[in-house]
């Protein structure tokens, strides 16, 4: 059967037909839809961790008690899990281990753009880095073999492009397919935990005896890479060869159709006698890799003259142009196809906002009015820090700002400095950074945007939303009954759209003088789908003071003389109307921020 | 296996359906006897920005983007977008685009102005040989839907390929959930009557 498949649809088949008893993984553009299509399998687990270390770990049980195990993640969760990876790599598992690891070149949504093949090498553990949603399917299979043949967990390397685009895929089998040895949890035997000390408790003593182990395994690996079929010489042209692996792959077939190809399906560890292969067979040889110079480097260390990094980016994504024009810049293309032209002068923007109704909005704009030092965090509200809001300060990764805060309250900088930091992100991050604030006597205010959900990558369920992955429903972990169980007494729950009381509460808390936390809590609206009818102006009373459009939501336009609303777009929410200082906005009563106790800000 | 090459990019806005849109051409290149592939980047497109969806039929399709300067048909849901994108097009192809405004953040504000209809076709004109304007939005509003706006652009461009209805129209039905069905169809059969009729508002340009 042929079947149109994005990348991480076929990951998810894949990893089912592969006989995955477990997945586990956070959320995290571009893998998020991995685990999602996977926990839709008969028969499976499959959860949302509280991030990616605690994935991995539970992975690492599941195949270290015989189950074939599947993590998903980001390619910063990675950094997030390495201290497990390490350790894994060192015991190894008895059922296969698969992560799969999504990065993403250009920084579509993300923070940075790492290259994780250096995990692979950091760590020692094999890469595999499919190409279109076919290998995606077949390398999950290949993947799951590697790990149970050598005894050690298998990295597979996506990409925003290979994970979010669609292509063919032929699938041969609908349900499992049975692969390999052991796996016994697979074959549907209930598997059982074999009691070795030395091979899984990492003490000094052990885990010296290991590293020789993961030596000779890399060693093993390093002969299977120059037979494996996935890695393979296509011929072309003696005139030029071609090293690439991934989606770069498929664009170096487009700018270069009669080259000589040395495709990679795996990136770590790298066959050294295919480059000599390739070598002897072409006059000049190409390293088409997206990021840094990862194969390039390893062929130049080995003496051969190769072209890559001179001649294409190391930073950003590729695409077919990009690559071809690179190509004719440094005479490798004959033809050289160039850059279209720009057709006419610079169009305004679209950035992405906050949406109509969020309820993140009326904290960003309290905040601002307050002229707080927010130190942020990663989630839907990093958008606060855009205009016209401007009122996020710092962001580097997830969990940061909390720690960040203390730091600034330590050399002095203490006034009207809070953090932010949604629900999921305290979960995933958050929880030790407010310790440290209380058992290091800082003074720091930490306000929780609680929405009760994952929305920045599509609302996934997280401990604060009573459903689990599966929809099953369980408790929800509240976040008062954790920041006052930590020890936090000045802790206070509002609702982020009754602005009056938003501001009057953030005031209160960045004046105390003590380690204080703000929950600001309502479910995401997106989410919920609350909608209320929209919200109109009266262009009479509108006196045109524009302080309507200094909270930045979408609906709301300037036009001569005063503001519009696009009733269309408009979520109702109300806070344009709390916030009129003229009274020109209307807004049906009982919204979220029209209703009770919403009352009217004297701003 | 169906011969030559179709390169199709879609241009609209966060919760417009771009993306649905993309869904369906790729699975009717799959139906035409196409290698296809389909690239497109989500995360921050839920939230009011650009989205950018490119669709390739092909006897065999390699790289999931379109090459810049090679798209044979632009599909705007939205004209700034749609404008946005057209230094993809290939010299000489054709741009469909609904004649639908939605104003980004710089021009709430004031800060920056949405271009002319005028200049928009001008831009276009650059390299496009045909530019088609659908009122898409319209049709779809009344429907009672208008997010069904990329349906209606589909059912004129299903005319402009010269594709029977019920070639797609099976598609739409497998790729909507059920109860969206009867919605989506009419849009379709309402985009697909515009281009019967010629698509009132056609402009062709020569460039
Ligand atoms: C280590 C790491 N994992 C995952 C992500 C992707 N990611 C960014 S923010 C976020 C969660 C946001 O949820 P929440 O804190 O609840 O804020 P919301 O978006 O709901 O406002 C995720 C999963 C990331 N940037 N870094």
């Amino acid at each position: 059967m042929k079947k149109l498949m994005t990348g991480n649809e076929a990951f998810a088949l894949g990893a089912y037909q592969a006989g995955v008893v477990v997945g586990a993984g956070y959320p995290g553009t571009p893998s998020t839809e991995i685990l999602m299509n996977f926990a839709r399998y008969p028969g499976v687990y499959a959860e949302w961790s509280p991030n990616e270390k605690v994935a991995l770990d539970v992975g690492v049980g599941a195949a270290y008690a015989g189950g074939r195990a599947l993590v998903t993640t980001k390619h910063v969760g990675l950094n997030v899990a390495a201290d497990s990876l390490f350790y894994a790599v060192y015991t190894g598992l008895k059922g296969g281990l698969v992560i799969i690891n999504a990065d993403d070149p250009e920084m579509h949504s993300s923070q940075n753009e790492q290259d994780n093949r250096y995990y692979a090498k950091f760590a020692m553990v094999p890469m595999l880095e499919p190409s279109d949603s076919q290998e995606a399917l077949e390398f999950v299979r290949l993947a799951m073999e590697i790990s149970e043949t050598f005894d050690t967990p298998v990295i597979i390397r996506s990409n925003t492009r290979l994970s979010h685009s669609k292509s063919v895929v032929t699938i041969e089998q609908e349900g499992m397919v049975a692969v390999g040895e052991g796996g016994e949890a697979a074959a549907g035997e209930r598997p059982v935990y074999e009691r070795n000390i030395p091979k899984y408790v990492m003490v000094p003593g052990f885990a010296r005896q290991r590293h020789p182990v993961v030596l000779e395994r890399m060693a093993c690996l390093t002969s299977y890479a120059e037979t494996v079929p996935v890695n393979h010489i296509m011929q072309g042209s003696p005139k030029l060869g071609i090293i690439a692996a991934g989606v770069a792959y498929q664009y170096a077939r487009e700018v270069f159709p009669d080259a000589t190809f040395l495709k990679l399906g795996m990136v770590y560890p790298l066959p050294s006698e295919l480059f000599k292969k390739l070598v002897s067979q072409v006059e000049r040889v190409v390293v088409v890799e997206e990021l840094e110079p990862f194969i390039e480097e390893h062929v130049r260390l080995m003496g051969i003259p190769v072209m890559g990094k001179e001649v294409f980016s190391r930073t950003g994504e590729f695409s077919p142009d990009k690559v071809r024009y690179s190509a004719a810049r440094a005479g490798l293309v004959d033809s050289p196809l160039q850059a279209p032209p720009e057709v006419g002068p610079p169009l305004p923007a679209r950035p992405p906002m906050l949406c109509p109704g969020c309820a993140h909005r009326g904290i960003f704009y309290a905040l601002q009015r307050l002229r707080a030092v927010v130190l942020g965090d990663i989630g839907c509200y990093t958008l606060g820090a855009l205009p016209p809001l401007n009122a996020m300060h710092t962001c580097g990764c997830m969990g940061a700002g909390v720690g960040v805060v203390h730091g600034m309250d330590r050399v002095g900088v203490r006034d009207r400095t809070v953090a932010v930091i949604g629900d999921s992100t305290l979960f995933h991050s958050g929880i030790p950074p407010l310790i440290n604030i209380l058992y290091n006597r800082g003074v720091s205010t930490v306000i929780v945007l609680d929405n009760r959900v994952t929305a920045m990558t599509g609302h996934q369920e997280n401990p604060g939303s009573g459903i689990t992955l599966l929809k099953e429903p369980t408790q929800e972990i509240s976040i008062e009954n954790l920041v006052r169980g930590i020890g936090f007494t000045k802790v206070d729950v509002i609702n982020p759209y009754h602005f009056p009381e938003v501001v009057r509460v953030l005031r209160e808390h960045m004046d105390c003088g003590q380690p204080s936390v703000v929950i600001a809590r309502y479910p995401c609206i997106l989410h919920t789908r609350e909608k209320y009818p929209p919200c109109t102006v009266d262009r009479e009373t509108c006196n045109d003071c524009g302080n309507c459009l200094r909270i930045g939501c979408t609906p709301i336009s300037k036009v001569d003389g005063g503001v519009d609303i696009d009733g269309a777009l408009c979520n109702g929410c109300g806070l344009c109307a709390v916030i009129c200082p003229s009274g020109a906005i209307k807004a049906a009563g009982g919204t979220p921020a029209t209703g009770i106790n919403a009352g009217q800000a004297n701003y | 296996m169906a011969r030559g090459k179709v390169d199709i990019l879609l241009a609209g806005v966060g919760g417009q359906g771009t993306i649905l849109a993309s869904d369906i051409l790729a699975e009717v290149g799959l139906q035409h006897g196409y290698d296809v592939k389909k690239a497109e980047v989500h995360g921050m497109s839920q939230r009011g920005g650009a989205v950018e969806s490119h669709v390739r039929w092909g006897e065999r399709v390699y790289s999931p983007q379109v090459e810049a300067g090679q798209v044979d048909y632009l599909l705007g849901l939205e004209m700034l977008e749609a404008a946005r994108w057209t230094n993809y097009l290939a010299v000489g192809g054709v741009a469909m685009v609904n004649r639908h405004r939605v104003a980004p953040p710089s021009v709430n504000l004031g800060t920056a102005v949405y271009p002319s209809e005028e200049e928009i076709q001008q831009r276009l004109a650059r390299r496009a040989s045909r530019i088609w304007w659908v009122d898409g939005t319209t049709v779809a509003r009344q429907l009672g839907n208008q997010t069904l706006a990329g349906v209606v652009l589909l059912g004129a461009f299903s005319g402009l390929l010269g594709d029977p209805e019920d070639f797609w129209l099976p598609v739409i039905e497998r790729l909507v959930p059920a109860k969206f069905a009867e919605s989506n169809r009419a849009a379709f059969s309402a985009g697909r009557k515009l281009w019967m009729e010629g698509v009132s508002q056609c402009a062709t340009c020569v460039s």
